[in-house]
C-alpha cells in the first residue's frame, strides 16, 4: 500500500516538473502558432543559470535567501533569453510552415548546446539541495523526500497563478484571444508584437522555473534539454496543443505512467509513454482538450523554375552518370567512401521530399524508416547470420512494414500533430533500441556487419550502392510523375478538391508513405553495411535532422533539391566537422541562415540568379500548385 | 477640407490573381459611404487593404493627411481607424465583457469616448449577456458585438464589411439606429453592402464596384435614379 503511494507521490511530483515546461510550450504555441524546440534549451539555460547564481548569492544573502534569490534570478533569466530568441528569430518565422518552424527552434537548440558547454564544459553540475526540504517524510516504511511534497505543490500553485492570470487581467484576455485570432487582435489596436514576446517571456519564465526547480533533485547536463523538450511536447500533444488545463492533466497522467510503469516494465517507460499519445491521438486527433486546427500552416513556397534547357539537363546527367562510373579509377578509397555517403544522404533526403515537397505531408521522424531499414539488415545479420543479399532485402521490408503501421496513425491527423506522432514514433523506436539490450545491443548497437565476400572491396561495394541507390531514387522520380505523384500534389495543393472529386486521399498517401519508408529503409540498409556497425544516432533526431537539412539546403519544391542538399550536407560534415569543436553551433546557424535567407533553398536561389542574368524567357516548369492564400 | 480617409491607384492581388484594379475613393469627416456591388467583385479586400491585410497591393492610402500604407494593422488600428470584419471575428471563447475588453484602447481627442456602459446603451441586447461566451451567441448578436468591440477602440473612423449580412429585418433596422446613431456623434464610415435599401437609409454617398473596379460614384440619390447603373452592377 505504502508502496504504490510512494509510486504515485513521485509520479506527481515529476508531473509538477513536467508541467511547468509544458504549460510555457502549450502558451506559446496557442499564440504563436510556433511549436518551439528551444523551449528545452531554455529550461536547461535555467539549470545552468541556477547552479552558477546559487554559490555567490548564498555566500551574500545566507543559505535560504541566497537559495531563493538563486531561484528568481535564473527565472528572470530565462525569461529574457526565451524573449530574446522571440524578437530574434520567431518573430520572423510565424508565416512559416510548421517544419522550417520546427527545424528553426531546433537550429537553436544544436547552438545552445555548444553554447553550454563552452561556458560550462561538458561535466554535469551538482547544486545544493534546497534549504529546509532536506529531510523525509516518512509513509509506513518508506522515506519520501520533503523537496518532493513541495515539487508536488508547484504545479497546482503555477496552474492556479496561469488561471487567475489568464482569466483576471487584461493581459491574459488578451493572451487567450490571440491564442484564437492574433490577427483580430492586431486588428483592435492591442500592441501584438509586444504581446508575442511576453508570452515568450512567460513560458521561458516558466521553463527557468522547472530547470532552477529541478536542480536539487539532478545535476545540470548539457543533454537535459531534448529529453524535457520531447516529454514536454508528448504532454502538449495529449493534453491538447494550446489548452492549459490539458497540460495541466497530460502531466499528471505522463508522471503517473512513468513512475507506475517502471514497475511493470521497467526498461520501457519511454514506450509505454508514447503509446498512450498514440492511443489517445487516434481516439482524439487534437488531443484531450485542444481544439482542430483550423490553417494547415503556412506555405512552403513556389516551386522554383527550372535552371536548365532540356538539353543541357541531358548533358549534365551524362556527365554525372560517366563521373559516378569513373569515379572510383581515380578517387582514393577515402573519397569513394565518401562518395558511397552522398549517394545513400541522397537516397535518404529523396525519399523524405517523395513525402514532404511533393506530397506536403510534414515529418519529423524521417529517422524511423532509416534506422528500420539499418537495424533490419544489421539484426538479421548478426542475430540470423543472413547474407548481405538478404538483409538488403530484408531491411527495406522491415521499413516498409513501419511505414505501413506508422502512416496509418499519422496520416489520420492533422499539420503540427502529425509532425508531433511522426517525432513521438522516431523517438519510440530510439528508446527501444536504447533500452532493449539483448535483442539491438542498446547504446552499443551490433558490429561485424560486413558485405558478403564478393563485394567486400570499396570499389564494389560503391558500385553495389551506385546500382541501388540511382535504382530506388529513379523508381521514386518515376514515381512523382505517375499518377500517384500527381495526387500527392494536387492533395498537396489542395485536398478539399481532391477529396470533393472523389480521389481517396488518405490511400493514396498511404502508399506514398510506404515507398518513402522502403526507399530510406534501404538507404539506412546499405548505410549498416558501409559503416560495419549500426547504432542508436540512425534512430535519433540527429538524422532526423540531417534529412530536413539536407532537404532544406537543397530546396523543398525542387525535385533535384534533395539531391544537391545530399551531396552538399555529407561534403560539409566531412571537411567542417573535423576542424572545429562546434560543429553543432555551426550547423545550427546553417539552419537558421537557410531557413530565414534561402527558405527555397539552393535550388530556388539558383534559379532566381539564373533568371536575374537570364531574362530570356525559359519556359517555367508546370506545377500543379494552385494560388492558394488561405488564412489571408 | 481634407478627406479622412483616402484611397488612390489601389491594386490588389490574391498570389497571382488580381483582385482590385485601380481602386480611388474617398471619405470626408462625418460622412457615411457605402460600397455597393454584387458578390465577389472586391469589396471586401478593399476594405482589407486599408488595414494592410493584404500581402501584395500597391497604392496610396491615406488616413487623416498620412500615408498608412507600411503600417501595421495594429498600428493602423492606433490611430482610430476601426474595422469590423465580414465574418465577425468573434473570440467565441471568450465572454461578452471580455470581447470588449480586448477592444478597449485609451480615449483619444476629437473622437467619442465609448464605455461598456455607453455601448450597451446603443446595443441593449448585449448588455442582456455580459457574462455568455461569444461561441453561442447568434449571428445577429455577434454582429453587434463585433461592431461594439471595435467601438471599444473608440475610433474616429470606422470600416463595417456588410454589416446587415445575414441579419434579420428587424436586426437589420436596429443595424440602421445604430448607424444613425454613429453619425450623429461624428463618426465617419465606410461601409460595404449588397442591401440597397439599408444603404439608402443610412448612407450620404455610394461607389459601385464591377470586378475590381469602380464604376459609379456619388451621391445615394443620384445612384438610385441612374437605373442603367443599377441593373448593369447592382443585383436589383
Ligand atoms: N483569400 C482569397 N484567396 C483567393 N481569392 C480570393 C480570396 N478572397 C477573395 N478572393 C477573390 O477575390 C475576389 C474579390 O473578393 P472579395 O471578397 O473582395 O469580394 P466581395 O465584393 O467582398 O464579395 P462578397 O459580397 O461575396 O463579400 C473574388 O473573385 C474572390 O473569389
Ligand atoms: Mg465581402
Amino acid at each position: 500500500m505504502w508502496e504504490i503511494t510512494t509510486q504515485v507521490l513521485t509520479g506527481l511530483a515529476s508531473a509538477s516538473n513536467l508541467f511547468l515546461v509544458a504549460c510555457g510550450l502549450t502558451l506559446i504555441f496557442g499564440v504563436t502558432r510556433v511549436v518551439n524546440f528551444a523551449h528545452g534549451s531554455i529550461y536547461m539555460l535555467g539549470a545552468y543559470a541556477m547552479v552558477t547564481f546559487v554559490s555567490p548569492m548564498r555566500e551574500y544573502l545566507g543559505p535560504t535567501l541566497g537559495f531563493w534569490a538563486a531561484v528568481a534570478a535564473s527565472v528572470i533569466f530565462a525569461a529574457v533569453v526565451a524573449a530574446l530568441i522571440e524578437v530574434v528569430l520567431l518573430r520572423r518565422l510565424y508565416r512559416s510552415n510548421h517544419l522550417f518552424q520546427l527545424l528553426a527552434t531546433f537550429g537553436v537548440v544544436l547552438i545552445v548546446q555548444d553554447l553550454v558547454i563552452l561556458v560550462w564544459g561538458a561535466d554535469d553540475i551538482l547544486g545544493p539541495r534546497a534549504p529546509g526540504l532536506t529531510g523525509f517524510v516518512s509513509l509506513g516504511e518508506h522515506r519520501f523526500p520533503a523537496y518532493s511534497i513541495f515539487m508536488i505543490a508547484v504545479g497546482p500553485v503555477v496552474f492556479l497563478a496561469l488561471w487567475l492570470i489568464l482569466h483576471r487581467t487584461r493581459w491574459g484576455t488578451l493572451i487567450r484571444a490571440a491564442s484564437q485570432d492574433k490577427e483580430m487582435v492586431g486588428l483592435l489596436g492591442a500592441r501584438d508584437k509586444l504581446l508575442m514576446t511576453s508570452v515568450l517571456a512567460l513560458g521561458g519564465a516558466l521553463a527557468g522555473l522547472a530547470g532552477a526547480l529541478q536542480i536539487p533533485m539532478q545535476p545540470a547536463n548539457a543533454f537535459m534539454d531534448v529529453s524535457i523538450i520531447t516529454e514536454a511536447f508528448v504532454i502538449t500533444v495529449i493534453g491538447g496543443m494550446g489548452s492549459m488545463t490539458g497540460a495541466f492533466l497530460a502531466a499528471i497522467l505522463v508522471g503517473l505512467i512513468q513512475a507506475l510503469g517502471i514497475q511493470l516494465f521497467p526498461k520501457s517507460t519511454l514506450v509505454l509513454v508514447f503509446l498512450v499519445m498514440a492511443i489517445v491521438l487516434v481516439i482524439r486527433p487534437w488531443g484531450l482538450l485542444g481544439r482542430p486546427e483550423v490553417e494547415a500552416g503556412g506555405a512552403m513556397g513556389e516551386p522554383p523554375e527550372r535552371i536548365l534547357s532540356p538539353n543541357t539537363t541531358r548533358f549534365a546527367l551524362a556527365a554525372l552518370a560517366i563521373f559516378l562510373l569513373l569515379a572510383p579509377q581515380f578517387m582514393s578509397e577515402y573519397h569513394v567512401g565518401l562518395l558511397i555517403e552522398v549517394l545513400l544522404m541522397s537516397l535518404f533526403a529523396f525519399s523524405l521530399n517523395f513525402i514532404l515537397g511533393n506530397g506536403g505531408l510534414v515529418s519529423f521522424g524521417h529517422a524511423a524508416y532509416f534506422g528500420l531499414g539499418a537495424y533490419g539488415a544489421a539484426l538479421a545479420v548478426y542475430h540470423w547470420r543472413w547474407p548481405m543479399e538478404a538483409a538488403l532485402v530484408l531491411g527495406p521490408l522491415v521499413a516498409a512494414a513501419g511505414a505501413l503501421v506508422f502512416g496509418w496513425f499519422v496520416l489520420r491527423l492533422a499539420g503540427v500533430y502529425a509532425a508531433m506522432l511522426t517525432l513521438a514514433i522516431a523517438q519510440i523506436l530510439w528508446s527501444l533500441a536504447f533500452q532493449w539490450n539483448e535483442f539491438s545491443g542498446g547504446d552499443n548497437g551490433v558490429n561485424g556487419i560486413w558485405p558478403s565476400a564478393w563485394a567486400q572491396s570499396r570499389v564494389v561495394f560503391y558500385y553495389v550502392v551506385l546500382l541501388l541507390s540511382v535504382a530506388a531514387i529513379g523508381a521514386l522520380w518515376r514515381a512523382t510523375k505517375a499518377p500517384l505523384g500527381y495526387t500527392l500534389r494536387a492533395g498537396r495543393d489542395s485536398p478539399r478538391r481532391c477529396e470533393a472529386i472523389g480521389i481517396n486521399l488518405l490511400t493514396h498517401r498511404w502508399a506514398g508513405f510506404v515507398l518513402a519508408g522502403a526507399a530510406a529503409g534501404l538507404s539506412g540498409a546499405l548505410f549498416a553495411f558501409s559503416k560495419g556497425t549500426v547504432d542508436t544516432h540512425v534512430l535519433s533526431v540527429h538524422m532526423t535532422v540531417d534529412s530536413l537539412v539536407m532537404v532544406l539546403i537543397g530546396g523543398v519544391n525542387a525535385i533535384t533539391g534533395p539531391l544537391m542538399g545530399g551531396t552538399i550536407y555529407p561534403l560539409l560534415k566531412a571537411y567542417i566537422m573535423p576542424l572545429t569543436d562546434a560543429w553543432r553551433m555551426f550547423l545550427g546557424a546553417v539552419i537558421l541562415l537557410t531557413v530565414l535567407l534561402f527558405p527555397q533553398g539552393l535550388a530556388g536561389f539558383l534559379s532566381k540568379f539564373s533568371r536575374r542574368f537570364n531574362s530570356s524567357t525559359e519556359p517555367t516548369s508546370v506545377s500543379l500548385r494552385v494560388a492558394s492564400e488561405r488564412g489571408q | 477640407m481634407k478627406p479622412m480617409l483616402s484611397v488612390s491607384e489601389l491594386n490588389a492581388w490574391y498570389g497571382q490573381a488580381q483582385v482590385l484594379f485601380g481602386i480611388d475613393l474617398e471619405v470626408q469627416q462625418g460622412e457615411i459611404v457605402v460600397l455597393l456591388g454584387r458578390n465577389g467583385v472586391g469589396k471586401t479586400t478593399t476594405l482589407k487593404s486599408v488595414v494592410n491585410l493584404l500581402a501584395k497591393a500597391t497604392g496610396r492610402i491615406e488616413f487623416q493627411g498620412r500615408s498608412i500604407r507600411d503600417l501595421a494593422p495594429s498600428s493602423i488600428a492606433r490611430l482610430g481607424l476601426g474595422y469590423v470584419p465580414e465574418d465577425r471575428r468573434i473570440f467565441t471563447d471568450l465572454t461578452v465583457m471580455e470581447n470588449l475588453e480586448v477592444g478597449r484602447q485609451a480615449p483619444r481627442a476629437n473622437t467619442p469616448h465609448w464605455t461598456v456602459d455607453r455601448l450597451f446603451d446603443l446595443f441593449p441586447n448585449l448588455a442582456r449577456m455580459r457574462d455568455r461566451s461569444g461561441g453561442h451567441m447568434s449571428g445577429g448578436e455577434q454582429q453587434m458585438l463585433s461592431i461594439a468591440r471595435t467601438l471599444m477602440g473608440n475610433p474616429s473612423t470606422v470600416l463595417l464589411d456588410e454589416p446587415s449580412e445575414g441579419l434579420a429585418p428587424v436586426i437589420v433596422q436596429q443595424m440602421v439606429e445604430v448607424l444613425k446613431e454613429l453619425k450623429r456623434q461624428g463618426l465617419t464610415v465606410l461601409l460595404s453592402e449588397q442591401n440597397l435599401s439599408f444603404a439608402k437609409a443610412i448612407s450620404d454617398r455610394a461607389y459601385v464596384i464591377e470586378k475590381g473596379q469602380i464604376r459609379f460614384a456619388g451621391a445615394l440619390t443620384e445612384l438610385l435614379e441612374n437605373e442603367e447603373i443599377r441593373r448593369a452592377y447592382l443585383a436589383v
